[in-house]
């Protein structure tokens, strides 16, 4: 077994220190009717790095790769280039195989990265603080609304038509085991964000109102109205964006009046992964609030020779210091997918990310362009950035399936996102990113030319 | 927001430097190198990518939204932003350097083959909803390490949507208060043992339990008496961690699952020391009905600075029914097929619902189930039996210099405990382990477990050599010995890392967490 450095004789050699007979004997406080005598039976013994390369290959195998097809979905979950750079840097073994930087007169290289992912993701969002990342955005917007609950003394969570739904799936399933209600609202076809709809239903006891920036629709909501209304009745203002490129190209969510903002870090440096490890993204814009916000925080110290140096700080916020008085589930982060996005933004910088914005939202202007000259298809959605919706008279689902037997990843079809809404099931989500080409859009609007005439 | 506006650099050259031999101009030293921010060296021009020049007339659909100022994100042409990133990498200690004895938290070897694997295209890109017919292979990963965890464990079912321990130990819970509910029975307390993880209260804290220990025994294992007397109508269950935080099993654990389920609770396990037992004692056979898995501490997915982690959770057949979507299920034909809330629908109807976006952590899938494979069965049962014969022979290698609080209660699991008693008056644990880094360690686990004063819980891991074993040995006993005797020196310990000991409590007291220009 190559992972195992020992001989039979070292290991005669160490029971000989110990005492014991055998590693068996290692486990005499295991009742003996419950220790197994040999491995478990039923599995496979081991095997080669070739003979596993090969097993695993053949399942990737299987797989339709979003670089192998004309590809489109979006929705959360973003496909950008990510420059080699990025995944070299994170394969460093001081990076990789670090753990968490409680000692950090050994752990500067993690602690000075957090700082600087930190500075990053709060002047990205417009915001005085950003913690060291969540698991994922799903979980931070939750997070973010049990912190909204701490600071209010209120319950009650207004969402926006146009957040993700799984994001609010998260949230009304936590919230049955705890204190909070959240009141939802399922998206109507229409090309407004539904600002009045939103606003309408805050009220005194609204704890704070979340607002997807764009939504799941691809629609741009109008932040500071909906702020403003929230400031109004008291509440906070949470602003969810499930994709950071968007920001290279709008405004931040923290300059529009949003009091937290969260998000997917994912499309920056991460890639798709079939949905994790992803990157939650948290930041609060009144510095006064650090003491509620969940997950790790990296700080600027000195060290005993007066040089510049990085720890973890305020945790007697987290678990395993406060324990039954912990304010959050958090009890890590997702500090390699932090180091991706912090290379790539750094690669990016402010003339970079503006640039891969404006690439991105002119792609998906010709995209819904040529999309919208296809008879019986129509363009829902009047702003966006770089996904939008079109709908037909058909089933959405059944369309991206028949696409996908030619080879065409469409788009996500909203009867996927929900169910449940008759209402929605023609209409899909288009996703264009700097990875699409003229000719995959072309494929596209062709594939879906021939099956809906 | 300003980047790099005034050029001042970090290196430029402190009072203290005046007292070190052969000051440098620049604060370097060789090969140990300052590295600036990125805010002090990038600027808002500078950019490591080559993107195409965009259209001056394209069209514009972001409404009144657009941005109007700059985002004050720095940029690092490629070559800079290597250095950079590099540079820091070298101010990092990681298992690839050297032995990493933390207890609890299990750093072990991380095999290259599975990042190679886990890069694979037809892994890392492909997203999350895509139609299912075109992840067959993906579902089937997920699938296949599901048998293992489930053959492993002898658990009937497992919830892989967890994003980390603390996250699994969430869904456990939430399995439990959701079968509680189903059957009309809600009940209102958990119970914690001292033993247990530090997460585990404020997990059933967050799911809405009253928290109420149990103490630990004179072993350092759960009371047994106090437990069973504590039982009653009002007790969803008990959270216990097994092996547990002294490092010890459990022993009596059967017993202690049958008197919860007698008094209509349900047994939660931490299963973050898996790694112990991992094919030789079965959870399942233990009466447990719920257990997280760390990926990152059994299975060896790297721990990347403190994640992501990656926590399935086994459920027993009581508790299987109520697992978060989505989940993976294999029809009868071979093919695989996603339960979600499209079609979750009357077959899966007691689901608690859905605790994060998408599938959970399908990099560390591939990762984990690349290792597994590798062992295979037999070689996990080694895995295991080598950890602990390696966390047995430190304890013994060590127990004549340092106090060792449950020496004497039988063989430690895979990670050993010590005590501060023996140390000199004014000497801690924390200078101790500075100790160790300057002989080239990362410090051990310190104060935890909390029935131990000064507590350091020392894993070594399999993958540790007894060439490796002998050498910190060495150095712990040299340290012992420094401690014993009262040598001041370790007090301003470290004195050849890359930076001397660091002013937490000034962090804490003036938080600054984002960078402002210097006087901005």
């Amino acid at each position: 077994m190559r992972y195992l450095p020992h001989t039979d004789i070292d290991r005669a050699a160490m029971l000989d220190t110990i005492g014991a007979d055998s590693v068996d004997a290692l486990f005499s406080d295991v009742p003996s009717d419950l220790y197994l005598d040999g491995p478990v039976e039923g599995l496979p013994l081991h095997a080669s790095e070739m003979a596993v390369e090969r097993h695993m290959r053949r399942l990737s195998k299987k797989n339709l790769a979003a670089a192998d097809t004309p590809f489109f979905l979006g929705a959360g979950a973003y496909r950008h280039h990510v420059p080699a750079t990025v995944d070299h840097i994170i394969q460093r073994g001081e990076f990789l195989t670090a753990y968490t930087p409680y000692q950090p007169e050994i752990a500067q290289g993690t602690l000075q990265m957090l700082f600087e992912f930190q500075t990053q993701v709060a002047r990205l969002y417009g915001c005085a603080i950003a913690n060291a990342s969540m698991y994922d955005g799903s979980t931070a917007c939750w997070e973010a609304m049990v912190m909204a609950e701490r600071i209010t003394k209120r319950t009650r969570v207004v969402c926006a038509a146009g957040l993700h739904p799984h994001y609010v799936s998260v949230a009304t399933t936590l919230a049955r085991f705890t204190r909070a209600s959240v009141d939802t609202a399922v998206p109507v076809l229409e090309a407004g964000a539904g600002e009045d709809a939103i606003i309408d239903r805050i009220d005194e006891e609204t704890s704070c109102v979340v607002v997807q920036y764009p939504d799941i629709l691809g629609r741009i909501p109008d932040l500071q109205r909906i702020a403003d209304a929230a400031h109004d009745k008291g509440a906070l203002l949470i602003a969810v964006n499930t994709e950071p490129v968007a920001l290279g190209a709008l405004e931040a969510p923290g300059d529009l009046g949003a009091d937290i903002v969260v998000g997917e870090g994912q499309a920056i440096g991460v890639g798709l992964q079939f949905g994790g490890p992803y990157l939650g993204l948290f930041a609060i814009a009144n510095p006064r609030h650090v003491r509620q916000m969940p997950g790790r925080l990296c700080g600027e110290t000195i060290d005993a020779d007066g040089k510049r140096g990085f720890v973890l700080t305020l945790s007697t916020r987290e678990q395993h210091i406060r324990r039954e008085k912990a304010t959050s589930n958090i009890c890590t982060n997702s500090g390699l997918c932090a180091l991706a996005f912090s290379v790539h933004m750094t690669l990016l910088g402010d003339a970079g990310l503006s640039r891969l914005a404006a690439v991105n939202h002119a792609l998906a202007c010709k995209a819904a362009d040529r999309l919208g000259r296809v008879p019986g298809l129509k363009v829902l959605n009047d702003t966006f950035f770089n996904e939008f919706t079109v709908t037909f008279d058909r089933d959405a689902r059944q369309l991206v399936r028949d696409l996908a037997d030619k080879g065409i990843l469409a788009g996500i079809s909203l009867g996927r996102l929900f169910p449940d809404e008759a209402s929605l099931s023609g209409g899909l989500l288009v996703t264009v990113t700097e990875t699409s080409t003229e000719e995959d859009i072309e494929a596209l609007a062709n594939a879906l030319q021939e099956a809906l005439s | 927001m300003n980047i790099n506006q005034s050029g001042w650099r970090p290196g430029t050259p402190v009072a203290a430097d005046e007292a070190i031999a052969y000051p440098t101009a620049t604060g370097n030293r060789a090969l140990m190198l300052e590295e600036p921010l990125i805010f002090e060296i990038g600027t808002d021009q500078t950019s490591g990518v080559d993107l195409p020049e965009p259209d001056a007339d394209a069209p514009n659909r972001l409404g009144s939204f657009a941005r109007t100022k700059p985002t004050g994100l720095p940029g690092l042409s490629e070559p800079e932003t290597v250095r950079h990133y590099t540079r820091l990498s070298r101010q990092n200690y990681a298992i690839d350097l050297g032995l990493f004895p933390l207890g609890s938290c299990t750093m072990k070897h991380n095999p290259r083959l599975n990042e190679k694997v886990a890069r694979m295209p037809g892994f890392a890109d492909v997203h999350p909803l895509q139609p299912t017919d075109t992840v067959q292979g993906a579902l089937e990963v997920i699938d296949q390490l599901s048998h293992w965890l489930i053959a492993l464990t002898g658990m009937s079912a497992v919830a892989m949507s967890p994003k980390a321990g603390a996250h699994g130990e969430l869904c456990g819970i939430l399995c439990i208060r959701a079968a509680l509910e189903a059957r009309g029975d809600p009940r209102s307390v958990v119970l914690v043992p001292e033993s247990a993880h530090g997460t585990n209260p404020a997990t059933a804290a967050f799911a809405g339990y009253e928290v109420e220990g149990i103490p630990a025994d004179s072993d350092g294992r759960v009371d047994l008496a106090a437990l069973k007397n504590r039982l009653g109508p009002d007790v969803a269950g008990v959270m216990i961690t097994n092996p547990n935080t002294c490092g010890l099993f459990e022993r009596d654990m059967k017993t202690i699952s049958e008197a919860v389920h007698a008094a209509g609770g349900l047994v939660y396990c931490d299963g973050a020391n898996f790694n112990a037992i991992m094919g030789r004692v079965r959870p399942g056979d233990l009466g447990i009905d719920a257990m997280h898995i760390n990926l990152h501490k059994t299975f060896s997915t790297p721990h990347g600075g403190g994640g992501p982690g990656s926590g399935p959770v086994v459920l027993s057949e009581a508790l299987a029914p109520f697992a978060p979507l989505p989940f993976v299920t294999k029809h009868a034909d071979g093919s695989m097929h996603l339960v979600e809330e499209e079609n979750a629908g009357a077959e899966f109807p007691d689901s608690f619902g859905r605790m994060t976006a998408f599938h959970g952590q399908m990099g560390m899938f591939t990762r984990a189930l690349t290792y597994i494979l590798s062992h295979g069965a037999d070689g996990l049962r080694q895995a295991s039996g080598d950890a602990v014969l390696n966390a047995n022979y430190v304890l013994r290698s060590l127990d004549d210099v340092l106090d060792a609080p449950f020496g004497a209660a039988g063989p430690c699991m895979h990670e050993a405990l010590f005590g501060d008693d023996g140390f000199a008056d004014g000497l801690s644990t924390l200078d101790f382990s500075k100790g160790l880094i300057d002989e080239g360690f990362h410090p051990m686990t310190m104060y935890f477990p909390l029935v131990v004063h000064g507590a350091m819980l020392v894993e070594p891991t399999e993958t540790e050599s007894k060439g490796a074993l002998d050498q910190f040995v060495m150095a712990m006993r040299s340290l012992a010995r420094r401690a014993r005797d009262g040598d001041e020196t370790l007090k301003t310990a470290p004195h050849h890392a890359p930076r001397a000991r660091l002013d937490e409590a000034l962090a804490a007291r003036k938080p600054t967490l984002t960078w402002s220009e210097p006087g901005g």
